[in-house]
């Protein structure tokens, strides 16, 4: 249904006001990937890695700079059009909305770009209003609406006319977790009725609790791919350890990463202190060896735990 | 899809969408007023009482051109702005179909300029409303109307391709009142000047009322803001087309 062969894509910008020098970034670097029919493939990666750019690129916004990609069959460049009928997407975000018209005209509009009949019409937007959970609010103005609200009727424009193939990019992003979890409802139910979805995002759970397959895309590549239960796979094996301290500094966790057995270790900023999460390989126990290269440090609550998804993911992100 | 529906929702649209724009709204009650006064204390001060009517004409033009010019700017930067381009772009209808109501319905809106340029002149400054060809102004002001929604979309196009083109918006607001003889004869203007005016509909529109409302050969222009109306479907059908690839390339069609 959705084919990426070696795309790749650079942006021009330049630096300087008098002097100006045009700079050449590569926002994505040759990435293959496919997805099956009825299928949910998370692109899962941090900011800048390339998500959107390859979204962009499969919905025809972008023109890859070098590369193949398909969907339906159809070349997104040369077929740009095909690609366009058949196809659903929705951006995470505010915008993207006709702010000053109410849900229902947004939809109407949209219904009649993309061919859906007058007499199905009202029909159709009912029923996706009743989907995401808006009907009774259509008739309000777009710009009185809260973040949750927006997400869920982009979800009712993406999937007004039908498509058989839907892109998320970033759809729960900034919403509360309650509405968050209706809209991951939402994605999932989208599987249910046949549909094929691309979904990016830097959410770890949310990756894992919809996906059958993902890619992990760090810098413009795909680091790794597979299903969730194949991604924590790589890092099995192996055990995390994690270390509550306060005031590490960068050495100590260069130190860290020296120790033997030690395959990645991540910093998160806890207010006061910070949680050193420590990546092993094999079975052997390595709190001691850790806790040796600590020594000055005030160390807090030492805890060993089985990887997650997370941390396959930080162990492919991080890994040089 | 038909074309007929995607036009008429995007026009219906876009008319509530302005209709909710306070600015817009403001801005358009009270321009086409202050430019009636000034061209009338002109032409009042000029001695020449009898072409009150021409004035009043020319000052109605001069807001249904800006309006479409703002209007056909604004649009697509708007469109930026609000992350909604990228929606038309990837919409399955081409994007001269797509723009094409938003610059009808700035055309249009700027209809009310000249009506309440005329009727500001009757209550205000006396001037007679008697029309000689009632039924051909009734036909020039829609085509002038159509003729300059198109020329907008020309313009638009380029803005597709160009994040800040829309400060071109503002160089061409007062040449092309002068071009156009909107406030004066374009006869004083330098001959060179002649082939521009020709290429603008602006010129043909109030060429085709003036006759309408005071005499004088209606067809003729009517005849021009049709051609320079199919001209400018094909080079914004074409423009649109070659900017939305350029676009697509260069990665301006959103603001991230």
């Amino acid at each position: 249904m959705i084919e990426a062969i070696n795309l790749r894509r650079t942006y021009q910008t330049t630096t300087g006001v008098v002097r100006r020098k045009r700079l050449d970034v590569e926002a994505v670097r040759g990435i293959s990937f496919s997805v099956d029919q009825g299928e949910l493939f998370g692109l899962l990666g941090p900011n800048g890695a390339g998500k959107t750019t390859t979204i962009k690129m499969l919905i025809t916004l972008l023109l890859p700079t070098s590369g193949q990609a398909r969907v339906l069959g159809h070349d997104v460049v040369d077929d740009a059009r095909e690609v366009r009928k058949r196809i659903g997407y929705v951006f995470g975000g505010d915008r993207g909305l006709y702010e000053r018209l109410s849900a229902y005209d947004n939809l109407r509009y949209f219904a009649e770009l993309y061919g859906v009949s007058g007499h199905r019409q009202r029909q159709r937007i009912d029923e996706v209003l009743e989907l995401v959970g808006l009907k009774g609010r259509e008739k309000e103005r777009v710009e009185g609406y809260s973040r949750g609200m927006r997400q869920r009727l982009h979800i009712a424009r993406g999937i007004l006319h039908d498509p058989e193939v839907v892109f998320l990019d970033e759809p729960t992003i900034g919403v509360d977790p309650v509405g968050a979890r209706d809209l991951r409802q939402m994605i999932a139910d989208l599987i249910t009725v046949g549909k094929t979805v691309l979904l990016t995002t830097h959410y770890m759970f949310e990756a894992d609790a919809l996906c059958d397959r993902i890619a992990v895309i760090a810098k413009g590549e795909i680091v790794g791919q597979g299903t969730p239960a194949e991604l924590k796979g790589n890092v099995a094996g192996g055990r995390v350890t994690e270390i509550e301290v306060f005031g590490v500094d960068e050495a100590t966790v260069v130190r860290l990463r020296g120790v033997g057995g030690v395959s990645a270790v991540t910093v998160e900023e806890q207010d006061q202190k910070q949680l050193l999460i420590v990546q092993t390989t094999g079975e052997r126990e390595l709190t001691q060896p850790l806790l040796a290269e600590l020594d000055g440090v005030e160390v807090g609550r030492v805890a060993s735990r089985e990887p997650t998804l997370e941390d396959a993911y930080v162990a492919l992100v991080t890994a040089e | 899809m038909s074309v007929l529906r995607v036009v008429w929702s995007g026009f219906v649209m876009n008319l509530k969408m302005l209709g909710t724009s306070s600015f817009f709204l403001l801005t358009s009650t009270l321009q086409p007023v202050i430019f009636a006064t000034i061209a009338f204390y002109m032409f009042k001060s000029g001695g020449r009482t009898g072409t009150l009517l021409y004035a009043a004409l020319g000052a109605g033009m001069m807001g249904v051109w800006s309006t479409t010019l703002f209007g056909s700017g604004g649009m697509i930067q708007w469109q930026r702005w609000q992350g909604t381009l990228e929606l038309g772009v990837a919409a399955p209808p081409s994007m001269a179909l797509v723009y094409l109501p938003f610059s009808l319905a700035n055309a249009f809106t700027g209809m009310y300029s000249l009506a309440a340029t005329l009727i500001w002149g009757r209550i205000v400054f006396g001037v007679p409303l008697h029309l000689a060809h009632p039924w051909l102004f009734a036909l020039a002001l829609p085509a002038t109307v159509v003729a300059l929604g198109l020329m907008g979309l020309v313009l638009a196009s380029t803005f597709v391709l160009y994040r800040y083109a829309n400060a071109l918006s503002n160089l061409l607001e007062y040449p092309v009142w002068i071009a156009s003889g909107l406030v004066f004869s374009t006869a004083i203007l330098p001959t060179w000047t002649r082939p521009i005016s020709w290429a603008l509909p602006p010129y043909w529109g109030i060429l085709a009322l003036r006759h309408a409302a005071l005499g004088g050969g209606v067809w003729g222009p009517l005849g021009m803001l049709l051609v320079l109306g199919v001209a400018s479907i094909v080079i914004s059908a074409y423009t649109f087309r070659l900017f939305e690839h350029l676009a697509r390339a260069r990665a301006t069609l959103s603001l991230t």
